[in-house]
């Protein structure tokens, strides 16, 4: 029989305005096991946590129930204020009267009912507790991060500066992510590759951290502090030890004809390419898709040119399996495809581009050299139109509901650099709002206005309209005016929403961590765990957790190191006790927990069972409690009742079902 | 004053509009084939029903300038569909002339150079039975 004692919080006004907490209180005193019950304004505070210690002990309370807000928020604190009073911290448990019930109900009698119900529910289920020990599991001293753009270089830089071990994986030749395909960067205007150059360099060279380029991470197992990872490392068909760099193979590849990705497909490359002249590592490799010795067996030419004798047409793919204590994601984002925007004739004209298409047309390194000209007949323009907000902030199906925060910004430094390096150019804006919060952000952008004559019209454009003279008929709307606009353009730029990498749904998957309804990770708080994915080990870095310019990807980079180098440093992990076990006399080898478990904890035997004196060879689940993160699909899964989980047994959730039916 | 709410609330029936989803782009208006024609341009629909003066809409030139073409239904980012307010004001229009929404006969007498084809054809799909 357990001596239960429950602790009712008023949160403030929080819970008691809308629950009689006294009330909840004195309910529980009927309940089964209960000899002690009490309401108190804050139950998280030192006072709350004091009186729960001297009841515990004056009482001899072998378990509690604490009926306050979400255990995400306090489960931890009551847990570890039981231990220091001589409780197992397991016989605690949480009614959780805040979140599920005076927050979301406004009528005081109903909400007190249900806040009982509750109650009963938290009481029925620690008469049925035991103490429970958490066991301990090991820290690998590695940390894995998935994309080399600027958040994941930032992040591994800090985590090998601490001293430990990082890989990073990047799906494309080179590290360096978007931030490599800019011109120039607001709010300082300095030259993009300016600044990334040394920090990709440095975390090349440094002794602590390992680069997989053109690689992919194919399998994850374990959990945190023990994760094991396979990376295919793809075939280069370059020998990276071999490769000097030289850049002739291509020079004279005579397969020039692919569209090239950094570029945004403006223009072609070799089908030996390193994507841009300062990749890392300055190793090219062969697209097998466009090389014609692997599409049609002739050619040869990049073997016969290379003074190194680095092409290796047999490479194969290599699969590497590494042991990681912390994963961080960082594998940012892409823009939107405009299919749905015809009315802006992206794909009718080659003159209306992406901002994206208009960093590579600014860049000296990109396909107009950096000359300002249209890409269809090479002509200077005069006229140019910016529309803002393409594809952010819809709430139809066509695009995406968020703002995605740095158009605004990257627009007006767009009009400005255009206004500043060829001033007989008229530039337009058209704008929903100008949203430019952030250190000397909107100082950035009234110089736009100001110092450099850039047109802002508040309203939006309805539809371009490729003239037969080439000329882009712009329709847009002057809001404060109250006018409709017909404007000739040369040029039409539309700044694209982004959205997050869509790989992050594999990668998502294959780490159990979770993705928002727009593909962006999620959180483990939004607030107070920003950095931090629900699932433990799984940290976030850069856009792949919502939309940033660099400054903040480079701050949140740095906080996410901070939570992996907080992992690493610990020599031992507490595991969680709550696991699977299986009842070898009810197990009938079925193989179809195996088949649910997300964690690959479970396996098989073949053993000799005693079955109420009959001897049998049987095969039945065994469980590995280091594995088992105690998610219970099993549990529900097991047709013969066998599996069941600790601290969640099925006869506890049953009482805490009946409780609720009384 | 309730008369005109049940105005309001009319308009959003009929149309099936929530006008608190505008964001006040102005995609409709850059959108409007018949923009110059109007008093009361397309997001103004929307404000216009924010603000409970069905009145003015339905005394509006827009009224009958408005092409249904739904080229701002099409295009907004909100979905809101402004033509679809107009289209609805026109309707308490019609509506209280009774059930003859409008007759062959009522035609030449409306026919103005300045109506554009188009809005005579919509309103025969839309106003006979
Ligand atoms: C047109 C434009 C202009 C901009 N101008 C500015 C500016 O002036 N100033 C400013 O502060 N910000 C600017 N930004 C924002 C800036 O680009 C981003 O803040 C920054 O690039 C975010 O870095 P990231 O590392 O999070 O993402 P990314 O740069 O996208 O890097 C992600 C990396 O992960 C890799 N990756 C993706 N999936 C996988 C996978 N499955 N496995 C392995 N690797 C993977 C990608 O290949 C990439 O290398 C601009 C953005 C745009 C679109
Ligand atoms: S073998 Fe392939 S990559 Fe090499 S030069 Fe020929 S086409 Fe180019
Ligand atoms: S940042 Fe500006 S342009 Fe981009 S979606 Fe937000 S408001 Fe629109
Ligand atoms: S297009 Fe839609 S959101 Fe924009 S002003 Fe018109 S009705 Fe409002
Ligand atoms: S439906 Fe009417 S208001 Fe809407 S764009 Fe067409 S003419 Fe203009």
């Amino acid at each position: 029989m357990q001596r239960i004692g429950v602790f009712v919080c008023h949160c403030g006004t929080n819970i008691a305005a809308t629950v009689d907490v006294a009330k909840v209180a004195e309910m529980a005193l009927n309940e089964q096991g209960v000899v002690h019950a009490e309401d108190y304004q804050y139950m998280c505070s030192e006072a709350g946590q004091a009186k729960i210690q001297a009841a515990i002990k004056e009482k001899n309370l072998t378990g509690i129930v604490v009926c306050s807000c979400s255990p995400r928020m306090h489960e931890t604190t009551f847990r570890e204020a039981a231990e220091r009073a001589g409780l197992n911290p397991y016989m605690v448990e949480i009614a959780n009267i805040r979140e599920h019930c005076s927050w979301i109900h406004k009528d005081v009698e109903e909400a007190t009912k249900k806040a009982v119900i509750l109650m009963r529910a938290a009481v029925a289920k620690v008469n049925l507790n035991a103490p429970l020990k958490p066991g301990e599991s090991r820290v690998t001293k590695r940390a894995l991060v998935i994309g080399g753009g600027i958040a994941g270089i930032q992040t591994a830089l800090d985590i090998a500066d601490a001293g430990y071990k990082v890989d990073i994986v990047e799906k494309t030749p080179s590290i360096g992510g978007r931030m490599s395909q800019l011109d120039k960067t607001f709010p300082t205007l300095d030259c993009s590759a300016c600044i990334l150059t040394p920090k990709m360099v440095e975390v090349n060279k440094h002794e602590n951290v390992t680069i997989y380029t053109y690689s992919e991470v194919e399998k994850v197992s374990g959990f945190v502090g023990d994760f094991t990872v396979d990376i295919r490392k793809k075939a280069r068909s370059v020998d990276m030890d071999k490769c000097t760099g030289c850049g002739v193979c291509q020079e004279k590849c005579p397969s020039k004809k692919t569209l090239s990705e950094f570029n945004r497909g403006l223009n072609t490359r070799s089908a030996i390419y390193t994507p841009f002249a300062q990749a890392i590592p300055n190793v090219p490799v062969i697209d097998r898709d466009s090389c014609m010795k692997f599409q049609t067996g002739k050619c040869g030419v990049c073997s016969k040119v290379c003074q190194a004798g680095a092409i290796d047409y047999e490479q194969q793919d290599e699969i590497i399996t590494e042991k990681y204590g912390a994963i961080v994601v960082a594998t940012g984002f892409d823009m939107i495809k405009l299919d749905n925007y015809d009315e802006y004739a992206y794909s009718q004209s080659p003159d209306v581009i992406t901002s994206l298409e208009l960093e590579r047309v600014m860049n000296a390194a990109g396909p107009t050299k950096g000359h300002l000209e249209r890409l269809s007949d090479g002509k200077a323009p005069k006229e140019m139109v910016f529309i803002q907000c393409v594809g952010s902030r819809c709430s139809d199906d066509r695009g995406k509901s968020y703002c995605s925060k740095i158009c605004c910004m990257y627009t007006a430094k767009h009009a400005m650099l255009i206004r500043d390096k060829y001033p007989d150019v008229n530039v337009t804006v058209f704008y929903i709002d100008v949203r430019t919060p952030g250190k000397n952000f909107d100082e950035f952008y009234r110089r736009a206005v100001e110092d450099y004559g850039v047109n802002y019209i508040k309203g939006q454009v309805g539809k371009v309209i490729p003239q037969p003279d080439g000329k882009l008929l712009v329709r847009g709307v002057d809001l404060i005016d109250n006018k409709q606009i017909l404007k000739e353009a040369d040029m039409v730029v539309l700044a694209a929403a982004i959205e997050p990498n869509p790989d992050v749904r594999k990668i998502a998957t294959m780490l159990t961590a979770s993705i928002d309804t727009n593909n962006f990770l999620t959180e483990a708080h939004a607030k107070l765990r920003p950095v931090e994915s629900p699932t433990a080990g799984i940290f976030l870095s850069g856009v792949c957790q919502g939309p940033k310019d660099i400054p903040e990807t480079v701050s949140q980079a740095g906080a996410a190191a901070v939570k992996a180098i907080g992992l690493l440093a610990k020599d031992k992990l507490m595991t969680n006790p709550c696991t699977a076990h299986s009842d070898e006399l009810m197990c009938n080898g079925c193989s179809q927990c195996a088949n649910v478990c997300p964690y690959g904890a479970i396996s098989y035997e073949v053993k000799e069972i005693n079955d109420h004196g009959v001897r049998e060879t049987r095969r039945v689940a065994v469980v590995n409690n280091a594995l088992c993160q105690g998610c219970g699909a099993c549990t529900v899964t097991c047709p013969s009742g066998a599996m069941d989980l600790q601290g969640f047994s099925n006869r506890q959730i049953l009482a805490e079902v009946d409780a609720i039916c009384r | 004053m309730s008369t005109l709410n049940n105005q309001t609330e009319q308009v959003k029936e009929i149309s099936g509009v929530n006008p608190l989803k505008c964001m006040k782009c102005g995609k409709c208006s850059a959108s409007c084939p018949s923009f110059n024609e109007m008093d009361i341009k397309p997001h103004q629909f929307v404000s216009y029903v924010q603000n409970e003066d069905i009145e003015a809409l339905v005394n509006s030139k827009s009224l009958w300038k408005c092409l249904s073409c739904f080229a701002c239904v099409e295009r907004c980012p909100r979905d809101v569909k402004p033509g679809k307010l107009i289209d609805a004001a026109r309707q308490i229009v019609i509506r209280q002339k009774g059930q003859d929404y409008l007759s062959p006969n009522e035609i030449p007498e409306l026919l103005d150079p300045e109506i554009p084809q188009q809005l005579l054809v919509s309103a025969f799909r839309r106003y006979r039975r």
